[in-house]
Order: structure tokens, then sequence, then C-alpha cells
């Protein structure tokens, strides 16, 4: 299959200057590999139910997720309510229909943080050596010595309670694994001859790291990050519970469960729903994770 | 004119009791539009005084002047566009992730050389490759043509030196003398100075109207080519090496 699609690329790219059309088909083949396996396959799909689903979330949810019914308080799963309804009488399938837009935006948001900084990082340091290197890997061991829920409340308490704070204090803590990542893949990468011609050729370090180091980094990055998000979410569900990260009314998963928990024992569907999408949500992108892993990395061919 | 000088070159790396030499007092002088050769056995340092002209090792001691001037003295971009290098390995010098294209546009890009299609087209041309090639990727072509590729690369911007890095040692044996042709060709049109290190005797001889043999990170002696066939070096370990060079070419 890897044969055919290199061949695919070739016809596409002949005659093209540039070639996003061959970038394009190389995501096809990546998302066929994906769906051709299928524990990657169940987490590719189970995420893209998450995107379309905050996509048109108010479509497809049922009710208002933030009316507040007392007439209609912890009634159980029904007909009329799929999920229940919680203490103050919300629906709780509309609100998960709503939190996948806050996950999504918390994933989002943190990824777009964590990659490029983790990247820039770990590059830098890798490249350069020396004291710049020294300085850099400390400050990344200084954030790897703390676990990262316990970093993300310090952030937190000093910042302030909040959504906001909380996707900061998640991208604080993320970053340095990914650092670590792209140092090490680039030390393989700095004495190798195309990296020598690169330089004898005259371009300049930064030119260097750009367009000859990053490219090389990116994939086992890409993976890494997606790996993380199982991480993220539950860090980001964990400040929610502590009351530390999405505020009420907000229907942010983390936040449902902490609010259900005192009505846990006698009305279960406060909890299990939102925790059931968390756990659903995280596993499939460690599953993706590994799957992007296998269809991404070079070495493992 | 002398194209390269090196004198008195050496490297010590360690401190003190543990200081260790790895060159010493390398001398030896390149005219403009010749060929020479660093043969020597394996760890004999030849690969590393060529490292140290291209500017990739800095720890040196000693002078290493280019066309009379000092190269610690040359600005890079000059430097650049004077002297280029072609690598072992054609697996490990073109980088994976890019094109033919982007490979022979990024010189051009930095150093802001117009015509820049043109400019690669004609340099792919020049090393036996159809234009056809800019859209391709190193995993796709064969030893050859990446080497090829690699040599298109590193004449792309007219330099007037090139250092060669046992450029053929990594290929099949029919497609080393094609690539060592092309070699012989290129410095024809276009009068270049070789600097060609390599362990194989019949190639040096092949290429070079004069070569250094090194042991032990030192020249034991510089000779004319005319000597690898008659086997009359001065120095013991050079009468050796060509003697078993010899011996080895009689027994294939």
């Amino acid at each position: 299959m890897a044969a055919q699609s290199l061949d695919m690329q070739d016809v596409a790219m002949n005659g093209t200057r540039s070639n996003p059309n061959s970038a394009f088909r190389r995501l096809l083949a990546v998302i066929r590999e994906l769906l051709g396996n299928p524990s990657s396959g169940f987490g590719l799909v189970v995420i893209t139910i998450l995107v379309l689903t905050a996509i048109v979330a108010p479509l497809i949810a049922p009710y208002d997720p933030n009316v507040i019914n007392l007439g209609n308080t912890l009634k159980p799963p029904s007909a009329e309510h799929w999920f229940g309804t919680d203490e103050l009488g919300r629906d709780i399938m509309s609100r998960i229909i709503y939190g996948t837009r806050i996950s999504l935006t918390i994933i989002t948001i943190v990824s777009v943080i964590v990659g490029p900084i983790g990247l820039l990082v770990g590059t830098t340091a890798g490249y350069f050596g020396g004291w710049y290197d020294t300085i850099m890997m400390r400050i990344t061991d200084i954030f790897l010595s703390f676990p990262s829920l316990i970093l993300s409340l310090a952030f937190v308490a000093a910042l302030g309670a909040g959504l906001e704070n909380a996707i900061i204090a998640i991208g604080l803590t993320t970053w340095p694994p990914i650092a670590r990542l792209a140092r090490a893949e680039t030390l393989t990468f700095r004495g190798a001859d195309y990296i020598s011609a690169s330089r004898m050729q005259g371009a300049s370090a930064l030119r260097i790291i750009i367009k000859s180091i990053m490219p090389m980094c990116l994939p086992s990055v890409l993976v890494r990050i997606t790996l993380s998000m199982a991480t993220v979410i539950l860090t980001a569900a964990g400040l929610g519970f502590l009351g530390l990260g999405a505020q009420p009314p907000l229907p942010e998963w983390g936040a449902m469960i902490a609010t259900g928990r005192r009505y846990m024992l006698d009305n279960w569907w406060l909890v299990a729903f939102p925790g059931g999408a968390i756990l659903l949500v995280s596993l499939a992108f460690n599953l993706l994770g590994d799957g992007l892993r296998d269809a991404l990395d070079p070495k493992q061919r | 004119m002398t194209a390269i000088d090196v004198r008195n070159l050496s490297i010590d790396l360690g401190y003190s009791s543990a200081k260790k030499r790895i060159l010493g007092d390398v001398c030896f002088s390149v005219e403009a539009g010749e060929s020479f050769g660093l043969v020597g056995e394996s760890g004999s340092g030849k690969s590393t005084i060529l490292r140290c002209i291209a500017r990739l090792l800095n720890l040196w001691e000693g002078d290493i002047q280019l066309e009379g001037r000092s190269v610690n003295d040359m600005p890079f971009v000059e430097y650049c566009r004077a002297v280029q290098m072609v690598f072992q390995d054609p697996y490990g010098s073109l980088h994976p992730r890019q094109s033919i294209r982007t490979a022979l546009q990024e010189p051009l890009r930095i150093h802001r050389m117009d015509r820049q299609v043109e400019r690669m087209e004609r340099a792919l041309i020049d090393v036996g490759l159809d234009p056809a090639f800019l859209s391709r990727f190193p995993h796709e072509l064969s030893g050859g043509q990446r080497q090829r590729v690699a040599i298109a690369r590193a004449l792309i911007l007219e330099p007037r030196i090139l250092l060669l890095d046992e450029p053929t040692s990594a290929l099949d044996v029919s497609v080393q003398a094609e690539v060592l042709n092309l070699l012989a060709d290129l410095r024809a049109k276009r009068n270049l100075t070789y600097l060609f290190v390599s362990h194989d005797l019949a190639v040096i001889d092949h290429m070079c109207e004069r070569l250094a043999v090194m042991q032990h990170g030192r020249v034991v002696e510089v000779m004319s080519r005319d000597v690898l066939a008659t086997g009359q070096a001065k120095d013991p370990y050079a009468r050796e090496l060509i003697q078993a060079s010899l011996e080895y070419d009689h027994a294939v």
C-alpha cells in the first residue's frame, strides 16, 4: 500500500511547482492507515464524532444546557431525558453535548501553545548545545519534577480560577516532555551529513533548525501531543472537579462530576455519563496517538 | 596560484595527561585546477582534514589558506561560494524529507542568486540527470542518482574548490566508474580544484595528479601519480600501501 501511495504522489507532483496536492494525498494515506487498524480507527472515529458534535451542538442537543427546571430535578434516564437530569433539572445529555465544545477548546488551545513552544525549545537546545542546552533542559527538568495536576493547581491558584487560566496552566505543564522529545530527536540529526551540507551552503542556524530539523521532529512531536491530549483532558476535568477550572454554569465535564458528586449515591447518572464521556475521549486520543506513531514515525518502518 | 595551502594543521583532544594528538603538523598545498588525493588507512585523519577545511570542525591549530587567504578571515558567504563538499554517504547527505527541488533551491535562495529555475535544471543536466528529477524525493532515487544530486547541489553555487570525501566508496562498482568519470568531466569543463579523499589507490590513480599518503594523523609522503605505477615511494609505509594495493589488484 505504501508503494502504491508513493506512486500516486509521484503522479500528482509531476510538473507542479509546489505540492499541496501531495501533502493532501499523504494525509489521505495516513487516514487510510489509521482506519485500517481497529484500535486507531476507533480513536479516529470517536474524535471525528467529538468534533462534529461540537460543531452542530445547538442542532442536536434536545434542550438548552443552562435552562433550570426545578420541577424536573434528578430524573433518571428516560425517553424524554436520555441521560437524566441534574439537581437543577438541566438535561445531562445536552450538557455533555455542549461540553464537547469546552473540551475541544481546551485541547486546541493547549496544542497550539504547547507544540510550537516544545518544538522551539527542544530543537534549539539540541542544535546549539552548550550552556544554552544546559539552561533550557534544567528549566524543563524543574517543570517535569512536579506532577502536572499539582503544578497546574499552583498556576491556577496564582492566576485565579477560570477556564482561560486553566488552559494556560495546563499549557505550561504540558510542553516540557515535548521539548525533551524534540531535543532528543535533534541530537540524532544534528551530526547528519545533510545538516553539514546545509551549513556549508551558508544556511543560518535558524534556517537549518526551521527547514531541516523541525520537519524531522514533527511526526514524533505530533504523536506525543496527541498522546498527551488524554492527560490534558483529565487534568482539565480534574481542575474542573476541584472548582478551579471551568466555572458553573459552564457544562464542563469535570465540573459536572464535581457538582454531581453530592447526589452520586442515589443518582448515579449525574456522574456516570460525564465520566463516561471523559473516559471515551481520552481513550480515543490514546489509541489515535498510538496509531499515528505507527503511521507517521519513519523509524517504525 | 595555490588553491589550498595547509600549514601545520594539528588537532589535540583531551587535556594534559589524557591529551591525544589526532592530527599532527599536516602540511600540503594544492595548485588551482589540480586534483590532489589524500590516501591512508581508516582513522588516519583524511576526512578530519577535509572537515577542517570545510569549516565543520573548528578546534584545530595551524593555518589553512584558500587562494591566498586564511579561511578564518574569509566572510562565510564568500567562503561558501568558493568551496563546497561532496559527502561519502549519498543516503545520509540528502535531507530525507526535502525534494530535490528544495535541496537545490536552498543554496540559491540563501545566496539570492538569479534565474533559479534555469540554474537548477542546468545543474541536473550537467550531472546527467533529467530536470524532471526536481520533483522527486531522495528515497525515490538510487545511490548513484543521489550522489549525482549531491554533486549538483555542491556545484550549484559555482565553487572553485570541491572537497570530495570518498564520494564513490558507498556505491556499486559500475556506478563508481560513472560517478568518477562525471567528476573528471566536470573538473575539465569548469577548471575545478579537487581535494579527493579515498582509501582506494586505484581511484586516486584515476582521478589525481598528486597525492599525500597519511598514517596516524600525519602526512608521511607527498608524491606524484607516477610513483603509484612504479611503487618507488621513499617512505616505507607508503611503499607498503602501494604494494598491497597492487597485489590486491592482481588478485582481483
